[in-house]
């Protein structure tokens, strides 16, 4: 070999369920097989800042990830973890001063000095708003904690990247390599900018700023145009730095990024086939030296199945483990270097990036396009045009429009189902748990921890000491983000599903679907209403988004609330708006929990009998049980064809009003 | 066609006045219902809750204005303080319906934080349904049938076009809302429906000085067209987002309706947009020939009037019905 090997990435595993006992057991088992970084996955309860024993908590307690409500959970999380050996990163937004503040709270109670952690609270909000739906509070108050957690990190915590500016979930939505370059590097700005206006950071320090800056990524099967998409960010965002920001240390104009590849492009059917596209997803972000991902997660191939067992997980490792030691990969220099083809594709990319960072400027920048919807209708329209695409067979997707015949698979026929199943007990030990540590300990000093962070938060000062002075005096992740609502109110983001007609599917299909919706319509006296709803805490509206969006297509009129109802406000809208149908949709896993909840709901209002469907990631093995309680029927990422789906949904309507039914298309 | 399925009219219309809400959500669903007989049902319904509540009792209000100006915030302000005061609240949302498909994306509960968390707030969203941006003929009968059972009846719509002159025709008081610095008071002076508003909002006054400027300007203008009339139609500035300016708006509201009080032009305003609709149903169905056959809108009207008070409008409208079906 002429020259050494360069390092590789930091190899990560997105991880975490049930408790932090288990969760630790997972980690350690983890690292002893050569993962070199954390990826702390937390339940949602804990990103949405409610405790366990919270109503909206029902059925979501453990069950996407870790949950974490205080100090003594987070020194369970990482016992037997050398905080200043480890690097950590949170997937955590609306409450990561919180989870921060814990961590460091943690290293201060073990003797470590804060200033050896390393790693990376995701805590970029704006993909909240438009995708993933975690966020809490307004974007104004929601941009100054992303602001005081920089300006706190880069003096005190500097090995920290205190956020991850994410186009990872932007493409989850639907989103363009063009869009993801743009919207997330005019975030990236926009938050430049607010800490530079923030006046909190000398302006000599200010590069450091920039260079703790850092980026979350997806990488999506076009691995060509992927890895091109990745040079063009490396290339925007040097330019930017330097152009913008008067950067001069090279290193720090660097644009460094981690990577989950994607999940989107993900089939339930034939799941084996995603090994391959989870491989070669990767190769887009670890190709290319100049632009190479600095650490990397991978989903495990049965994540559209539900939730991966560590040996799904394990398998995932091991992909990378043989590319960064077993292939040659990292022996050489940046090998695209010198392509004219590369050249002309990443100068495109970046050509169209500029284009569409100059309009979200016209707009008034990033925030005013969150509050006008525009980024969002952005969005869910590309997403629309992808689905129907894939309706026209226009983009070929192996095993789910093409080459469909399968042998049986033996990964999915083991008796687990071939997923992970979290112990529905769980919750309940978490409530007993957190309500003994609240009787547990000194409620003066939590009172007084509380009051302070509420007078800090009315003020400008930074809100990073009086959180770690909360995780000191045990505050809860309920109690610190329930302050923050008191004094900073909630905020409901633009659904991004007012777009103008999408047209481009198939035609005569279509159109035979929209003769059936207004014969229905006519014979109802009405035309069909929907109700589409998203109850529990789960925020991954792509599904509900597309199903309003098609239905609104065909004539239905669709009631749309957003995400995040409890069960009671889904009862009264179905009720108070007259809807002829309910479509639920949930990702979290706790569907059986929710349709429970909704069905008994409707039941005491006299509407036991409107039919309910639901959509989401539902293992195949509890189809059966959801029936039984009165879901009339289940759709799975399986279920592609929204043709298909709406020719059943105005069926299921028609024959609760006793009208013949119509027959698959 | 389909038959509808015969309700029971009386227990509909008792379930109204107590604001039960399984009957105020079936009795909304029978007056949107096409079908044959449904039809006469709902007539008969509003025959049966008609009387001296809704002559003058509740308050019947229009909220309007362009695109964006933050109707449903606003909404979702009042609602809040309404619910907390143990009011019962209705409100019927109108959004556009897409002219190609028909179909339509009703999303305001969204931005209404009070909904589905309060048994005395009830919200309805209705699509349009017309082409062509006016109100959906089923908006004044369901807000009428709402009134007999809840405190304040709102109707929010976007005004686009025809729209917020209709609102203006179905309700007591219409408020207009407008945002500063977007052409939007430009727009409305522009526009000819100076008439529309009793009550003027602008918006965001959390903007500062361009929405004083706003207001300032809307004042003067409106007063200079306002000089024979009693109502002198105030502009309120407030910010829905930080829930500040709202009380004003709220005394505004209540001025309004004892003004029209006084004047005895509540119940009159009622009976005309009672008078209206029946000529309006009556166009629909039998066109401009149809109403001649009967004697002229003019004479349509009178008799209407005539009948103000006995219960008989509604049945009187049947009869036509059934002659010119004839």
């Amino acid at each position: 070999m002429s020259k050494p090997k360069d390092r590789p990435w930091l190899l990560r595993t997105y991880s975490g369920h049930s408790s932090a006992r288990a969760s630790n057991e997972l980690y350690r088992a983890n690292l002893a097989k050569g993962q070199t970084g954390l990826s702390v996955a937390f339940d949602l309860p804990t990103q949405t800042g409610y405790d366990p024993d919270h109503p909206l908590a029902r059925g979501e307690v453990g069950k996407v990830g870790v949950p974490i409500s205080h100090l003594d959970d987070m020194d369970v999380l990482f016992d037997q973890l050398p905080l200043d050996q480890m690097n950590t990163s949170m997937t955590i937004n609306a409450v990561a001063a919180w989870m921060l503040a814990l961590y460091i709270a943690l290293a201060e109670r073990r003797g470590v000095d804060p200033a050896k952690l390393s790693g990376t609270t995701q805590n970029d909000i704006v993909k909240e708003y438009l995708s993933r739906g975690t966020h809490i509070f307004p974007p104004g108050p929601s941009l100054r904690l992303i602001v005081d957690t920089i300006t706190y990190s880069v003096p005190n915590v500097p090995k920290w990247n205190p956020t991850n500016i994410c186009s990872y979930h932007l493409q989850e939505a639907g989103a363009t390599p063009v869009q993801e370059l743009a919207y997330a590097l005019s975030t990236a700005m926009m938050v430049l900018d607010a800490v530079r206006k923030s006046g909190q950071i000398p302006e000599q320090d200010f590069p450091n700023v920039v260079g703790r800056l850092s980026f979350f990524v997806n990488a999506g099967i076009r691995f060509v145009e992927e890895c091109c998409k990745m040079r063009a960010f490396t290339q925007m965002w040097d330019n930017i730095t330097r152009e913008r920001y008067g950067v001069e240390d090279a290193k720090k104009r660097r644009f460094r990024y981690g990577v989950q590849v994607n999940s989107l492009g993900l089939t339930e059917q034939q799941p084996e086939n995603n090994v391959q596209r989870i491989v070669l997803e990767m190769l887009a972000v670890v190709l290319s030296k100049d632009a190479r991902a600095r650490a990397v997660q991978l989903p495990a191939w049965n994540e559209a199945l539900g939730l991966p067992r560590p040996w799904d997980q394990q398998w995932s490792l091991r992909i990378q483990q043989v590319m960064a030691f077993e292939t040659d990969l990292l022996e050489y220099d940046d090998i695209l270097d010198g392509s004219p083809v590369i050249v002309d594709k990443v100068q495109e990319l970046v050509d169209g990036a500029n284009e569409e960072i100059a309009r979200v400027a016209e707009q008034g920048g990033v925030l005013a396009g969150i509050e006008s919807g525009y980024m969002k209708q952005a969005l869910v329209k590309s997403h629309a045009e992808r689905l129907r695409a894939i309706e026209r067979n226009e983009l070929t997707i192996v095993g789910v429009n093409k080459y469909t015949e399968t042998a049986e698979s033996p990964l999915t026929t083991s008796g687990d189902g071939g997923i992970m199943k979290v112990d529905d007990a769980v919750e309940q030990q978490h409530i007993d748990a957190i309500v003994a540590f609240r009787a547990s300990r000194d409620n003066k000093k939590v009172g007084e921890a509380l009051a302070r962070l509420k007078q800090v938060a009315q003020g400008s000062d930074n809100i990073m000491p009086a959180s770690i002075a909360c995780a000191h005096a045990g505050v809860t992740t309920g109690e610190w983000a329930g302050a923050l609502r008191e004094v900073f109110g909630e905020y409901r983001a633009p659904t991004g599903i007012d777009i103008s007609g999408q047209h481009g599917g198939d035609e005569n299909l279509e159109s035979a679907l929209r003769e059936r919706v207004a014969k229905t319509g006519e014979e109802l006296g009405r035309p069909i209403k929907l109700l589409v709803a998203k109850p529990g805490l789960d925020g991954h509206s792509n599904g509900a988004e597309q199903i309003a969006v098609k239905a609104r297509e065909l004539g239905m009129e669709v009631v749309y609330e957003g995400i995040r109802l409890t069960p009671q406000q889904i009862v009264a809208a179905a009720q108070e708006e007259g809807v002829h149908m309910v479509g639920l949709s949930v990702l979290s896993g706790s569907h059986g929990a929710m349709a429970e909840m909704v069905l008994d709901g409707l039941r005491e209002v006299g509407l036991g009998e409107l039919p309910v469907t639901m959509g989401g990631i539902i293992p195949d093995n509890e189809h059966e049980a959801l029936k039984r309680s009165g879901i009339a029927a289940i759709y799975t990422p399986k279920d592609s064809d929204l043709n298909a789906i709406m020719a059943e949904m105005v069926d299921l309507t028609r024959s609760h009003n006793k009208l013949k039914v119509f027959g698959a298309l | 066609m389909n038959q509808a399925t015969s309700v029971d009219v009386k227990t509909l219309a008792e379930g109204l006045a107590r604001a039960d809400r399984s009957c105020v959500a079936n009795a909304l669903n029978l007056i949107d219902d096409k079908r044959p007989g449904a039809h006469e049902q709902a007539l008969q319904l509003l025959t049966a809750i008609d009387g001296e509540r809704l002559n003058q009792g509740g308050h019947l209000i229009g909220i309007t204005g362009p695109p964006g100006a933050g109707k449903s915030s606003l909404l979702s302000a009042l609602l809040e303080r309404w619910c907390h005061r143990g009011l019962q609240v209705a409100v019927l949302a109108v959004d556009p319906s897409s002219p190609k498909t028909g179909g339509a994306l009703l999303g305001d509960r969204l931005r209404m934080s009070a909904a589905g968390q309060h048994k005395n707030l009830f919200i309805r969203s209705l699509a349009s349904r017309q082409q062509l941006g006016g109100l959906a003929p089923e908006v004044w009968p369901m807000s009428r049938a709402l009134l007999a059972g809840y405190d304040l009846v709102l109707v929010e719509t976007v005004g686009v076009g025809q729209s917020e002159i209709d609102v203006a025709n179905i309700v007591d008081t219409t408020v207009y809302v407008v945002q500063p610095a977007s052409g939007d008071s430009i727009q409305f002076l522009k526009s000819g429906i100076m008439e529309v508003p009793d009550i003027m909002v602008v918006n965001k006054s959390d903007l500062g000085s361009i929405a004083t400027k706003a207001a300032n300007e809307l004042t003067q203008v409106l007063h200079r067209s306002e000089q024979h009339t009693a109502w002198q139609r105030p502009v309120c500035k407030l910010s829905a987002r930080d829930r500040e300016g709202i009380d004003a708006l709220e005394e505004a509201l209540k001025a309004h309706r004892d003004h029209l009080r006084a004047q005895n032009s509540l119940t009159s305003g009622r009976m005309q947009q009672q008078v209206a609709y029946i000529i309006r149903q009556l166009n629909d169905e039998f066109g401009s020939h149809g109403i001649k056959k009967l004697g002229g809108s003019k004479q349509i009207a009178a008799h209407c009037q005539s009948l103000h008070g006995t219960g008989q409008m509604l049945a009187s409208y049947n009869a036509w019905v059934e002659e010119l079906r004839r």
